[in-house]
């Protein structure tokens, strides 16, 4: 065959067949981080050629809440932070289904923030993928719970003054036996660490700082898309196993990336089937 | 493993009774988060529920209790939740995401005493009127009122099979009389119950539309990992199941969520009228407060009044033409509710000024006596 030929043949791009083709183009703004990871999860998805009947793609509001619905698997919208009870509810109902969580900082760990620590406690099997851009995008940029203190957002005009969540540190201390970081900009990382927690049972977090040049990265003048993409490759750097505590987030100074957990726990789902089987046995 | 339906007889409280009739009719899977008056039911499902193949797990709040509901229903399991007025407020935000998604789930709302955290062990009706509007914008859900233990059981099989059929959320609304009371309850042979499931899609998944209604309103309802690959939303969606942001998709959606109930409402409602035929005074009650009216119907019937009783089991949809009926030839209508008035609205809504509805309220966490209760009546009478 030759080199034409071949390339002839690629008549789509390879990821389609994860997506529902008839719902795009999607919503979301170009240079935002969510594509990265829509691409990074559909290609870890297609590299580990995981049976999607097994799958249910779950999201709660926000930009990234509108991710669950350009999944061709089972997926479901719920409302603002609930996606992991939703989850919870699915994995224990039917212990086959692995459930995916996409959604933003804002949905999962302020609104949401009580239901991520406890399936983290309780070690529920998800992966939970957290876009965070700092902001709440949809509603148009207000600070959230990972706004950096002095940052600009339109419910922040004259600076925050809150301290933020560092998400990495919050996710280990929860219990989660999978914790990563990574930035849009560490797209093949971020596909091979998504890859590891799917492969994983228990509860997966992994963390990607995200671009919002529409909102959050306009107001304070950090440049375009590519110019933040540009920032992150010249301030992250790669600690693998690191303390989670210590990982900054400093878009000033620097931005520390990896894989910080990677551990065994039994897993929720598991011991109540086990706890069940023993009382079914009249143990 | 234990029986999942515990045939026979056994005395006990209304909380057990709804737990085992949530169990009889298939419920396999329950979350919830203490609560006073409904506690009972989960401590039942805690010990129940594993023995039996089921799915128990005590959620951080009320709030994730109801959403593992529907992420459990979703995913094949028919699913419940208990509470009371304090978590149902949290649990509207869901029950709103079930009744846009028609996801079929239970909810027994045990009464007590409000607003705010009011009177944990006390009974009370005064969230009538929180199971029809508590969530936001315009929907149905079904809610059934028990008046004793046996019904904790029987309208608890009754809300899983409404809720199934009709992909709607459906209350179990028991006051804290009933929740905590002890009677007989008698448990039928399995054989003997009526069980509806809800309806599968029978098209392949390439041609199945999951919010695409038959005739009865209702779309078939395919569940999580049988292959069907279909999405769901709390925005207003296509047949798809697709959000769509105009006046069509808004004009296609609400109303069906809505009709499919009140197109439906004559094969729903339940309700139940004693000595009415020649009744010149109607007198309407439910729940715990239904015992005494007719504990006082009865005396003043003896006593010559012609007095009959209109007991509403279905109050969501209410059963109007069971009460116009009822009503025939009344010409004063009693409601006595154990709260400052809420039903007698849809009761002088449904009488329209034909002849005057007179109202006894109680706010206080013990029921009327029967001599009580005929004092009121005969206060209001002409």
């Amino acid at each position: 065959m030759t080199e034409t030929s071949r390339i002839s043949t690629i008549e789509e791009h390879p990821i389609l067949e994860y997506i529902r083709r008839d719902r795009l183009p999607h919503i979301f703004c170009s240079a935002c981080g969510i594509g990265t990871v829509l691409q990074s999860f559909a290609t870890a998805l297609r590299s580990l050629n995981y049976d999607m009947d097994n799958m249910v793609i779950i999201s709660g509001i926000g930009c990234t809440g509108r991710a669950s619905g350009y999944f061709a698997a089972d997926s479901y919208h719920t409302t603002h932070g609930r996606a992991i009870a939703f989850a919870t509810g699915v994995k224990v109902a039917n212990p086959k289904l692995k459930p995916v969580v996409i959604s933003g900082d804002g949905d999962l760990f302020a609104i949401g923030g009580n239901h991520f620590i406890h399936a983290a406690r309780r070690n529920v099997d998800m992966l939970v993928l957290c876009v965070n851009n700092f902001n709440y995008g949809m509603t148009g940029g207000q600070m959230g719970p990972t706004t950096p203190v002095s940052a600009i957002t339109v419910t922040s005009p004259d600076g925050n003054i809150e301290h933020p969540f560092n998400l990495v540190s919050v996710a280990a201390a929860s219990g989660a036996v999978f914790v990563a970081r990574w930035t849009a900009l560490h797209a093949r990382r971020l596909t091979k660490s998504i890859e590891k927690a799917l492969q994983k049972k228990g509860f997966t977090f992994i963390e990607v700082v995200s671009p919002c040049p529409t909102l959050y990265d306009r107001y304070n003048r950090h440049g375009t898309g590519l110019e933040v993409m540009k920032k992150y490759r010249e301030i992250s750097v790669i600690r693998n196993f690191s303390d989670p505590m210590q990982a900054e987030i400093d878009y000033r100074t620097r931005i520390v990336c990896g894989e910080f957990v990677d551990s065994e726990k039994p897993e929720f789902s598991d011991l109540l089937e086990e706890h069940g089987k023993k009382l079914q046995k009249g143990d | 493993m234990e029986k999942p339906i515990l045939t026979g007889e056994m005395f006990t409280q209304g909380d057990i009774a709804a737990a085992e009739g949530a169990l009889a009719a298939g419920c396999r899977f329950f979350a919830g988060y203490p609560i006073t008056p409904a506690t009972e039911i989960a401590e039942r499902m805690a010990y129940r529920l594993p023995r039996i193949g089921g799915r128990y797990i005590q959620m951080e709040d009320e709030i994730a209790s109801c959403t593992a509901v529907v992420g459990a229903s979703y995913s094949g399991l028919k699913a419940m939740t208990a509470t009371s007025g304090p978590g149902v407020s949290l649990m509207n935000e869901t029950i709103g995401l079930a009744a846009m998604t028609e996801a079929p789930m239970v909810l027994v709302n045990v009464m007590r005493g409000g607003p705010s955290t009011g009177q944990p062990t006390e009974a009370s009706q005064s969230d009538i009127m929180q199971a029809k509007w508590g969530s936001h914008g315009d929907y149905e859900i079904i809610a059934l009122i028990p008046s004793s233990v046996q019904e904790m059981f029987d309208l608890t099989i009754r809300a899983f099979n409404l809720s199934e059929q009709y992909r709607v959320p459906t209350f179990v609304l028991a006051d804290e009389i009933i929740g905590h009371m002890r009677e007989r309850l008698i448990i039928p042979p399995e054989d003997e119950l009526e069980i509806i499931n809800r309806k599968k899609p029978t098209v392949p998944p390439e041609e199945y539309l999951p919010f695409k209604p038959e005739t009865d309103l209702v779309p078939p309802m395919a569940t999580f990992g049988e292959g069907y690959h279909f999405y769901a939303t709390g925005l207003t969606h296509d047949q798809k199941g697709y959000p769509v942001m105009t006046d069509e998709a808004q004009l296609a959606l609400v109303p069906r969520l809505c009709d499919k109930i009140r197109k439906n409402a004559d094969k729903i409602t339940q309700a139940e009228s004693t000595e009415t035929e020649d009744a010149e005074i109607l007198l309407v009650a439910y729940g715990g407060e239904a015992r005494t009216a007719m504990r006082a119907v009865k005396d003043a019937r003896a006593e010559g009044m012609k007095i009959g009783l209109f007991r509403p089991i279905s109050v969501w949809p209410f059963p109007k033409d069971q009460l116009k009926d009822a009503a025939a030839n009344a010409q004063q209508v009693i409601v006595a509710e154990l709260n400052y008035g809420q039903l007698v609205g849809e009761v002088e809504r449904i009488i329209r000024n034909e002849v005057p509805v007179h109202f006894i309220p109680r706010v206080c966490g013990t029921p009327h006596t029967p001599d009580e209760l005929m004092k009121e009546i005969r206060r209001r009478i002409k």
